[in-house]
């Protein structure tokens, strides 16, 4: 090998000049992107930070600890003493306050417990407390508990889970009908259908909600439910934008052998068209878990029936004294999502792509 | 599943004629599985959309829902007089303002970056960047309103730690607004992912060529990569327009109804819900309704029309 290498006293110096200037530029580019995803993601830390802490360490000043960080306790005699930083013979060491006092403070050595107690000379209040982080788990347990999270949980999957196979089965039917059937107008009706996607939806919610209520369906999760057995534009979209993609050959080899419509869309198309179905089902999961402004008018008053959503806003606007709750719950409340979204992530880019470029 | 049954009593109900044509019974069957839609467009969009107009011109309230009267005009004439929904009109016209540039601009800096041939782990980067757009909005406003805290939040604390003295974002007339506009960064997911992928599809030979004639990444960039993604703007700017006129629960949760700091966050959907929900003025409530209608369908046919000169369609449509 070595023998047909270019001669490296001629080659050298601009290649490895080309090789560095490369190098220079990912190491630019990448960093510039991570510390804008730093602060892009840090409303994140925020929230970890503040779920985690103490009621008493949450005072709101802006010099605060920026972790949950407490002052250390040290026992001592069944005692819990302070560590303070105190400087002694020109180092600073850790000590455990036994006795304060203005002028002089008694010390223990957290080291060696047993031995003298040091005296200093100096006023207590002057010292800094040593302050290690102390991270409050059961903020968690007790915000778990003070919103019923189950209770939030079986009503949110319930809602989630039945609209979606209302969106599924619906949605499927629909998109199969614009991409194989030859209808009358078709190319105007899917306009139509586009069109839906900017319609703004105040402009249908007045009459909508009169209705459900003088059928006597508000109060239940019917008027979250039942609409989505009835189809959604982005939703078709997308399912048919995928069916258009299947090969014709096989549904006419299909019906050939004497199958129906009904036998082609459930033998050939949909063991086809997996990916875009889990794609449109965990679009509608999650678009239903975030739902919020649905419960707040259909819901009103019924806690026991309420999804997540309304749940954790009312949960926080009565404990918004407590920014450690409201933190935890906000965490709560995005974990199913955001462990679907990774697990299944993608599935859900290439479900916003077809739906966003192909247009 | 549960079609199958469904199916076959309607088989039964609708029984073909032996002499149909496959055509015509192609036909049928299609309009069969289009009927979930067709029965859902007529009884939850269009249908509702004329009652709403109907709705205001009268005093309908749910509570007395026999006493309805048309009175004309008045809502109408009421709207226009109404200084709380004036004033929410221009919170929204100046947020919308205000937040357009950034929804439609940022994720394109952002695909920009992403598409950059001297970053790595790109998809580690795509998946971050887009994951913000999962967190459900009642989380992410709780989660931003720690964030924005002008004591304690840490965006401040970062703000100060550079020797600046910045504001206190949530209580502030004046910069509630920007503070929903950087919220609102947490929903760029979407349009990144999507102008990102517009991007990779523009053909390399353009900027092969670009690069014959002397281009440089920066001409390039304004004069192949904005013009083939245009469509993407486009799409872009109309969905973030038309959501922008409907913004609601951010300001309503982040000041609980309210639209503090001196209604400088009162929009007008706000106004909408409380008129029509809260105090059951339902005619009234139907008049916002249909007049962000209008303004939604003014907005995109101005839109459209413009759209002929700067959005470039490859292929021609």
């Amino acid at each position: 090998m070595a023998t047909y290498a270019p001669s490296r006293a001629v080659n050298t110096s601009p290649y490895y000049a080309v090789q560095l200037r490369k190098f220079a530029a990912i190491a630019m580019v990448t960093l510039f992107t991570i510390g804008i995803l730093f602060v892009f993601l840090l409303p994140f830390g925020n929230m970890m930070s503040i779920s985690l802490r103490d009621q008493d360490s949450l005072a709101g000043n802006q010099d605060s600890p920026l972790l949950p960080m407490k002052p250390t306790l040290f026992e001592y005699q069944g005692q819990n003493l302070e560590l303070l930083e105190v400087p002694i013979d020109g180092e600073v060491r850790q000590l455990a306050a036994l006795t304060k006092r203005r002028t002089s403070v008694v010390f223990i050595d957290p080291e060696n417990p047993d031995g003298e107690p040091i005296v200093w000379e100096g006023n207590w209040r002057g010292l800094k407390p040593v302050f290690s982080f102390q991270p409050r788990w059961e903020n968690y347990a007790d915000a778990w508990r003070m919103i019923d999270f189950p209770r939030l949980f079986r009503n949110t999957l319930a809602i989630a889970v039945i609209g979606m196979i209302g969106t599924l089965l619906s949605c499927i039917s629909v998109a199969y009908a614009f991409a194989r059937f030859p209808i009358p107008g078709k190319n105007w009706l899917f306009i139509i259908l586009i069109g839906t996607i900017i319609l703004p939806s105040q402009v249908t919610l007045i009459p909508t909600y009169a209705f459900f209520a003088s059928i006597g369906w508000t109060g239940t999760w019917l008027p979250l439910i039942v609409p989505h057995f009835f189809a959604n534009a982005y939703n078709v979209f997308l399912l048919r934008q995928f069916f258009m993609t299947l090969p014709r050959e096989l549904d006419e080899a299909a019906m050939i052998d004497g199958a129906g419509p009904f036998r082609i869309l459930i033998n050939v198309i949909i063991p086809q068209s997996w990916a875009a179905i889990i794609t449109v089902g965990l679009f509608h999961f999650v678009w239903s878990w975030n739902d919020y402004f649905g419960p707040l008018i259909y819901l009103l008053g019924q806690p026991e029936l309420q999804p997540i959503s309304v749940g954790v806003q009312i949960f926080n606007f009565r404990y918004g004294p407590r920014p450690e709750l409201v933190q935890a719950t906000s965490l709560m409340a995005m974990l199913l999502p955001l462990i679907l979204f990774i697990l299944a992530q993608r599935f859900f880019m290439r479900g916003v792509v077809i739906t966003g470029v192909e247009k | 599943m549960t079609t199958v049954p469904s199916s076959l009593s309607l088989n039964t109900t609708t029984m073909l004629p032996r002499k149909l044509s496959t055509l015509q019974r192609q036909r049928r069957w299609g309009w069969f599985f289009l009927s979930p839609w067709l029965i859902g467009f007529f009884v939850f969009t269009f249908v509702p959309i004329v009652v709403s107009l109907f709705f205001s011109f009268t005093n309908f309230t749910l509570s007395k829902p026999d006493q309805i009267q048309i009175i004309g005009f008045a809502n109408w004439q009421k709207l226009f007089a109404d200084p709380l929904a004036m004033n929410a009109l221009g919170v929204t016209i100046g947020f919308a303002l205000l937040s357009l540039p950034v929804a439609v601009g940022v994720p394109i800096l952002v695909a920009a970056l992403l598409n950059s041939k001297f970053l790595i782990a790109k998809p580690v980067f795509r998946l971050l960047f887009y994951l913000p757009y999962m967190v459900p909005a009642i989380s992410g406003i709780f989660v931003w309103q720690a964030f924005l805290n002008g004591q304690t939040g840490w965006l401040n604390r970062l703000l100060r730690s550079f020797g600046l003295n910045p504001p206190n974002w949530l209580q502030d007339a004046t910069w509630i607004g920007p503070a929903m506009v950087l919220m609102s960064l947490w929903g760029i997911g979407n349009a990144v992912l999507i102008t990102l992928a517009t991007m990779q599809g523009v053909p390399q030979e353009l900027y092969d060529a670009s690069k014959v004639d002397g281009a440089n990444a920066t001409t390039a960039f304004f004069k192949i990569t904005l013009p083939m993604i245009s469509p993407v703007i486009f799409y872009n700017l109309i969905l973030n327009t038309i959501g922008l006129l409907q913004f609601f629960i951010v300001p309503y949760v982040l000041t609980e109804g309210t639209g503090r700091p001196n209604g400088a966050a009162y929009f007008f959907n706000m106004h909408l819900y409380k008129t029509a929900f809260l105090f059951q003025d339902m005619g009234y409530g139907a008049t916002m309704a249909w007049f962000i209608f209008l303004m939604a369908l003014g907005l995109t046919i101005i839109l459209f029309s413009t759209s002929r000169r700067w959005v470039y369609y490859a292929g021609g449509e």
